[in-house]
């Protein structure tokens, strides 16, 4: 008999808030996380803003877990907290309990801080922390730490779909019978000037430094590129009699994934999105669901001029005519671009979508792009029709990355 | 130059505080670095750099399994110091 997969506990920590609820209500309200960044670097590389996290890790920590962890742990560690307290802390046997945490790129300030201090200091004073603060599975290891999870810890890494896979990975766990609750999804810290100025380097961030709560503007036709944001979102999956036993609150079902690759670019999407299309079929087929089921999609769209047309493309090469009906989302708008956690965040934004039958706006499209022929939900939320529904999240990352994550209400 | 007993105390305290985030209060002379404080080897690295920062000494590698309690750092940083 196959095993369902329910969400029980929501974390996050975000631009536009310290945790799900104070996020939520402000991407309700069209709210922009972007800043101007205030450090004495920023004015010396192209770009000259970001989406911090809305309350620092110092807020919310104690002093001493924030120097043995990384900045990407440190989020990975609060929204961990939120979720698992959230999912009711459940009393289980911990060789059934997992951690599946994603971050694109990793411990990356803490390498160059320590590089830093290397070079004008001496091998030394190098952080004896300095090798597990750095290592990309450092958030989901410090997360299965403090849980005692013993089913398995694991950081799938995939650029900016790292975050969704973590999700579908943590899935399979528990269809497959190897857990019964796993704590999944994803984080990044990265803001600092080194892949900022490579990401510059590529053309693919937004240079509107003088509005940078309007620069994040997926499918309005002056977009220019996406902004870097930090945090991320972490979910409690469990397998559904085991919710049901220990009567947890259920916020819906995750019924399928679909994983496909391009082949086609280092960095580039392509710009037929076969791949992004066989991810959608697969996710659908393996839930069970047609495109008729769907009502709302969180989309990728980063504000990068070919990302969005091709994701665009595809989504309503995916979902035919029913493409009508489906209101879909881009609310990297108002968080900027989370990277490795960005399919995580909006993972917690879809279950809030289906719990409220809300679906978040997108803002700052002045002008929306004509080559964008999906339904786009701009500046307010919008409802969604009551009944049973189901929701998706699209994630993609260099690489050529596609996943797919299908959400079901219950 | 001699350290005097008491200073050396007060500084490791400072130290051992501000690396492990255990209270000054409860670090004494014959208090067990691992078993007592629960400082871990890691954090023992962070302890040994920070107090040879400190006090201007020398703690090598090899003499850092010999101290065990606080009291064992105490004196080999005075001696050293001598």
């Amino acid at each position: 008999m196959s095993r369902r997969v329910v969400v029980t506990g929501l974390g996050a920590t975000s631009p536009l808030g310290g945790d799900v609820s104070t996020t939520w209500t402000a991407l309700l309200a069209g709210k922009s996380g972007v800043r101007s960044l205030t450090e004495d670097w920023a004015q010396t590389i192209p770009v000259h803003f970001a989406a911090r996290v809305a309350v620092e890790p110092s807020e919310q920590m104690e002093r001493v877990e924030l120097r043995r962890l990384d900045r990407s742990e440190q989020f990975a560690i609060i929204a961990s907290r939120e979720a698992w307290k959230d999912a009711g802390a459940p009393e289980m046997d911990k060789e059934r309990l997992g951690v599946v945490i994603a971050s694109g790129i990793g411990g990356v300030t803490t390498l160059l801080d320590q590089y830093d201090i290397l070079r004008e200091k001496g091998a030394r004073l190098v952080s004896p922390h300095t090798v597990p603060m750095l290592m990309p599975n450092g958030p989901a290891a410090n997360v299965g730490l403090e849980l005692q999870a013993k089913a398995g810890v694991h950081t799938p890494v995939s650029a900016c779909a790292s975050g969704a896979e973590a999700i579908g990975y943590a899935f399979e766990m528990i269809s497959n019978n190897r857990a019964d609750v796993v704590v999944s999804g994803g984080v990044e810290a990265a803001i600092h000037a080194m892949p900022m100025s490579g990401f510059a380097a590529m053309k693919a961030l937004s240079t509107r430094n003088d509005d940078p709560a309007r620069a994040s503007r997926p499918y309005d036709l002056n977009r220019d590129g996406f902004v870097l944001g930090e945090g991320g979102g972490i979910l409690v999956l469990e397998e559904y009699e085991h919710a049901r036993a220990r009567g947890a609150h259920i916020y819906c079902e995750i019924a399928g994934q679909g994983l496909t690759s391009d082949g086609y670019h280092i960095a580039a999407p392509d710009p037929d999105g076969a791949g992004v299309q066989r991810a959608i079929k697969f996710a659908l087929r393996q839930a069970g669901i047609s495109t008729k089921d769907i009502v709302h999609l969180n989309a990728h769209a980063t504000s990068t001029p070919a990302g969005d047309v091709a994701e665009a493309h595809a989504l309503h090469a995916a979902l035919g005519s029913d493409a009508e009906h489906v209101a879909v989302s881009a609310t990297k708008s108002m968080t900027g671009h989370l990277l490795g956690g960005a399919g995580a965040l909006e993972s917690v934004f879809i279950v809030k979508t289906l719990q409220d039958r809300l679906a978040p706006p997108t803002i700052n499209i002045d002008d929306l792009d004509p080559a964008v022929t999906i339904d786009v939900v701009r500046n307010k939320p919008r409802a969604l029709p009551a009944g049973d529904i189901a929701a998706l999240n699209d994630s993609f990352g260099f690489g050529g990355h596609n996943v797919v994550l299908v959400f079901k209400s219950i | 130059m001699a350290l005097a007993q008491a200073d050396v105390l007060a500084g490791l305290k400072e130290i051992v505080e501000e690396v492990a985030g255990i209270p000054a209060a409860s670090i004494e002379m014959d208090k067990n670095f691992t078993e007592d404080l629960e400082v871990d080897s890691l954090s023992m690295v962070e302890v040994v750099v920070a107090a040879e920062e400190r006090f201007g000494v020398k703690i090598p590698d090899e003499a850092v399994t010999d101290l065990v309690t606080v009291g064992d750092a105490v004196n080999f940083i005075i001696n050293a110091a001598k």
